[in-house]
């Protein structure tokens, strides 16, 4: 079943020589976990922030489930889709729980159920409920405020989850346990997640399949094995070179994925 | 800034409770004969002054809110209210009496004036400085815009925007004395005696009753402030 797909979308910033999205077609699959890789400026984040109509694009169709995202109420189109951003934004003001119940709360959870969730969304992203419920986000290391930020996205169990670059500031010991968590989480629910990034190994590991974006173009989008045996141009080749030990890994029979 | 308070307020007690009973004397005579009026001058004054900063309040973080986005608007907002309170408040009672002649209404006017501006940029700040990540994360997971300015926005804002009502508050209360010339009432009718008939245990009076009104405000105020933004330092 298609989760979601772009048709011929396009998206330009004023005061931008080119586009963010340049005619960009997509279709995802139900279950996939789509990373999507480029440097800065590349349009990734500008793509997801079209699905849950942060950015509405200048041209183009995009379908979230057969149902074009332009008909639904874009409030309620949020509430349905986890999102996840680098600066994580949990509220300072709120407890660990009340971030958490963010959505919950938007939506008229009663107190009983909400308290449940947001026990079990904390036990999965590996903190115990007791310690952290009533802490505020200062009382937080970094990784354990991504750790809230998962939590919170994924408490409405929505059936596609943005997330944009979620481990881009967090040290290197905890990106690793937190992507090892995110994967497994991932495989257990069989959701469909984008995952924007500018890291290559983040990609490589945790995408089922990969986007690569240069200029607001997709130039491949591929199984991680394909794009190393197949590159599609000097540019994904070029990219993949600048990182062997990706390459090494997955030439020799992709046994990482 | 707390120990502040309290010193102040002992060192006055202490001035109060010298040995000297005939010092004292005056005052306990004064409380005797006119306790009533007291409390009258007292409560008018609370009165004035709640009723500026109220609406100031209005005035402030309603212009405020309204206009942060806007770099004209805020501009040109800001700097009418700076002009008008440059004007001195005594000035601008006398200016008011030709149009709204004398008593409560015109001293609301000057203290207003007086109060909306500290309230007004405090609030313009502490939109602007709003983290554009938490607003996003917000709108992300799908709260309506009215539901992020009174969720996410507001409660973010408050500590600066409380700062300003602070300092407004803590303006008009000392201002407010002069509130007395143009038959408004308050604890500056004490002041004024006091020193149109050189009795300096009206002066006293009037002037310590407004210090402590000013430090206790201010005291209450922290207290509050503390109170509401716990977080910041659990």
């Amino acid at each position: 079943m298609t989760a979601v797909e772009l048709k011929n979308v396009n998206k330009q910033f004023p005061g931008m020589s080119y586009k963010a999205l340049d005619n960009v077609s997509v279709t995802i699959e139900e279950g996939e976990f789509i990373t999507i890789l480029g440097s800065s400026g590349c349009g990734k984040t500008t793509l997801i922030k079209t699905i849950n109509r942060l950015y509405e694009p200048d041209s183009g169709d995009i379908f979230l489930y057969g149902k074009n995202i332009r008909d639904t109420n874009p409030v309620e189109l949020r509430r349905s889709i986890g999102y996840v951003i680098q600066q994580i934004g949990l509220f300072p003001h709120m407890t660990v729980r009340d971030n958490i119940a963010t959505i919950p709360k938007l939506l008229k959870w009663d107190k009983a159920k909400t308290d449940e969730q947001v026990d079990r969304l904390l036990s999965l992203v590996q903190l115990d409920p007791a310690e952290f419920r009533n802490r505020y986000p200062s009382q937080l290391s970094g990784g354990q405020q991504q750790r809230i930020g998962l939590a919170r996205a994924l408490i409405a169990d929505p059936k596609v989850m943005l997330l944009d670059e979620p481990f881009g500031a967090i040290d290197a010991i905890n990106r690793e346990k937190l992507q090892n968590e995110l994967k497994k989480i991932h495989a257990e629910s069989h959701k469909t997640y984008l995952f924007v990034t500018h890291d290559i190994r983040e990609a490589f590991k945790l995408g089922t399949k990969i986007i690569i974006m240069n200029q607001g173009k997709i130039l491949q989008y591929a199984t991680a094995q394909e794009i190393i045996c197949k590159p599609a141009d000097r540019f994904v080749k070029e990219l993949i070179q600048t990182t062997t030990d990706v390459s090494k890994d997955y030439v020799s029979g992709g046994e990482g994925i | 800034m707390l120990r502040s308070y309290k010193v102040n307020a002992a060192l006055f007690f202490l001035f109060l409770y010298r040995e000297e009973s005939v010092v004292m004397d005056v005052f306990f005579e004064y409380f005797e004969a006119h306790g009533q009026d007291y409390i009258g001058l007292l409560l008018g004054h609370i009165r004035i002054s709640l009723l500026s900063v109220l609406i100031a309040l209005l005035i402030g973080t309603g212009i405020g809110i309204l206009v942060y986005k806007h770099p004209i608007a805020r501009a040109v907002s800001e700097r009418a209210f700076g002009i008008l309170r440059i004007i001195p408040s005594l000035a601008v009672l006398i200016i008011l009496i030709p149009i709204m002649g004398t008593g409560v209404k015109p001293s609301v006017v000057a203290l207003v004036i007086l109060a909306v501006p500290p309230i007004l940029i405090n609030t313009v700040q502490a939109f602007q400085g709003l983290p554009q990540s938490m607003i996003e994360a917000a709108t992300g997971m799908g709260m309506s815009p009215l539901q992020t300015f009174f969720k996410v926005k507001l409660p973010l804002a408050f500590p600066l925007m409380y700062a300003g009502i602070r300092t407004a508050a803590i303006e008009v209360i000392a201002s407010a004395t002069l509130a007395s010339y143009i038959g408004a009432g308050g604890l500056g009718d004490l002041i004024f005696t006091g020193l149109a008939l050189l009795r300096y245990h009206l002066l006293i009076i009037g002037g310590g009753s407004v210090a402590i009104l000013s430090l206790l405000t201010g005291f209450v105020l922290d207290r509050i402030f503390r109170r509401m933004t716990r977080y910041q330092r659990a």
